[in-house]
């Protein structure tokens, strides 16, 4: 299933300057691994060489961080947004 | 009511109140606590004590010493009044995007404010603060975002007070900065019961992220690694300053002026009530609306507030 995925500032001259890309999968997992299999610069900036999500990086499906739903098992459908996003210190200190 | 040695003695034992008429479940009840309540108008009020006292039973802090700190605000204003009272002197590392009124709290107590730059966002304020803390051994560094008297002091009061004031909590929705208030109430409230779920809400990170060089300059709270933060949260979400500020509107329906981060935690309690069957959601109010006044969240167009809270740092 194409999806949308949104790409962070520093990720998109990996991916020739997009800022968003449509990919195939029906899950998380498959989407980032078609998003790197495209753009081969990628490749360990957001799965790490052992297949897993990278530590300062946080995947969403539409507004939900995907480690606290089925990581990369996550199912998308037609419609989700995925954004991949550097994680930051938030704000409320 | 006994009469209180010390303003101190205000921190804490906040209300809670029943919010459920806007709850779009009418099988979820909602209940608010109102940390605005706190003397430094903030729930960091609880960390401020903890970290400065923590730190003086450790030795670490001499009389009349000077601490640094990165804030956005309310730690800051917290930390500074705590200060004042203790005889320290306070060095705030605050991003310049901020509203007005945080400036005039820490001037009030008598805090320093060192200007960090607004489009790095509390990432940058805590790159400058260790830079500064390294290059003046002097002073002290408590932390917030890694020193576990943060978490500690909502596991030792917020937590309890939760739990003591309704037991029958099913779900904690609050704000993610530090991580502190999730880490401490959510391992408290756990510890009580288990099937109690824990739902983070933050803020988009904007135009902030641009600042980023590489992935590794990204940042992970310290404390939220040390205490196993992803396998205490049951679910993280983001809400973005349109659904802030409707809802903290919508909470001035039920006489609740408060902050716009307050606004955010209910949206997440709302997304919350919608999911769930039935429970008893409980939210953080880390604020009340007066620091906020400025931003004109209650009256000014929707649309300009909404493009005015995304330079501003509200949460």
């Amino acid at each position: 299933m194409p999806v949308e995925v949104r790409l962070p500032t520093l990720l998109r001259p990996a991916a020739n300057g997009s800022v968003s890309v449509i990919v195939d999968g029906e899950t998380i997992g498959e989407v980032l691994k078609a998003l790197v299999s495209e753009y081969p610069g990628l490749s360990g900036q957001v799965l790490t060489e052992d297949g897993t999500l990278h530590r300062f990086v946080n995947v969403y499906l539409n507004d939900d961080d995907v480690r606290y739903l089925d990581r990369l098992e996550t199912k998308v459908g037609s419609g989700d947004v995925i954004s991949i996003l550097p994680a930051v210190a938030g704000g409320s200190n | 009511m006994a009469v209180l040695k010390s303003a101190l003695d205000l921190i804490g034992n906040t209300p809670l109140v029943d919010i459920s008429s806007l709850s779009p479940n009418p099988s979820a009840r909602i209940l608010v606590k109102l940390e605005g309540n706190n003397p430094g108008g903030s729930v960091k009020d609880r960390i401020a004590r903890s970290l400065i006292e923590d730190a003086e039973r450790r030795g670490i802090l001499e009389p009349g010493a000077t601490l640094i700190e990165p804030s956005s605000g309310n730690t800051g204003i917290g930390m500074a009044l705590v200060a004042k009272l203790k005889g320290y002197h306070l060095k705030v590392v605050l991003p310049a995007n901020v509203s007005i009124e945080r400036r005039q709290l820490l001037d009030v107590w008598g805090a320093e404010i060192i200007e960090s730059p607004g489009s790095e966002g509390s990432n940058g304020a805590v790159r400058m603060a260790q830079r500064l803390a390294t290059e003046h051994p002097e002073w002290v560094f408590l932390y917030q975002y890694g020193n576990n008297a943060n978490p500690l002091a909502h596991y030792a009061s917020t937590g309890p007070e939760i739990y003591r004031d309704c037991p029958q909590v099913t779900h904690f929705v609050a704000g993610l900065g530090t991580s502190g208030t999730l880490l401490g109430v959510g391992r408290f409230l756990k510890e009580k019961n288990p099937a109690v779920q824990i739902w983070a809400v933050e803020p988009p990170t904007g135009e902030m992220v641009d600042g980023l060089r590489n992935l590794d300059d990204g940042y992970i709270p310290p404390i939220f690694i040390d205490n196993d933060g992803e396998h205490l949260l049951n679910r993280k979400t983001v809400v973005g300053p349109r659904d802030s500020i409707i809802w903290t509107r919508r909470l001035t329906e039920v006489g609740i002026f408060a902050g716009i981060s307050t606004g955010a935690a209910l949206a997440g309690a709302i997304k919350c009530a919608e999911t769930i069957e039935e429970g008893t959601i409980v939210i953080i109010s880390p604020d009340g609306g007066w620091k906020y006044l400025s931003t004109g969240a209650w009256t000014d167009d929707l649309d300009e507030v909404v493009e005015r809270a995304k330079r501003v740092i509200y949460f």
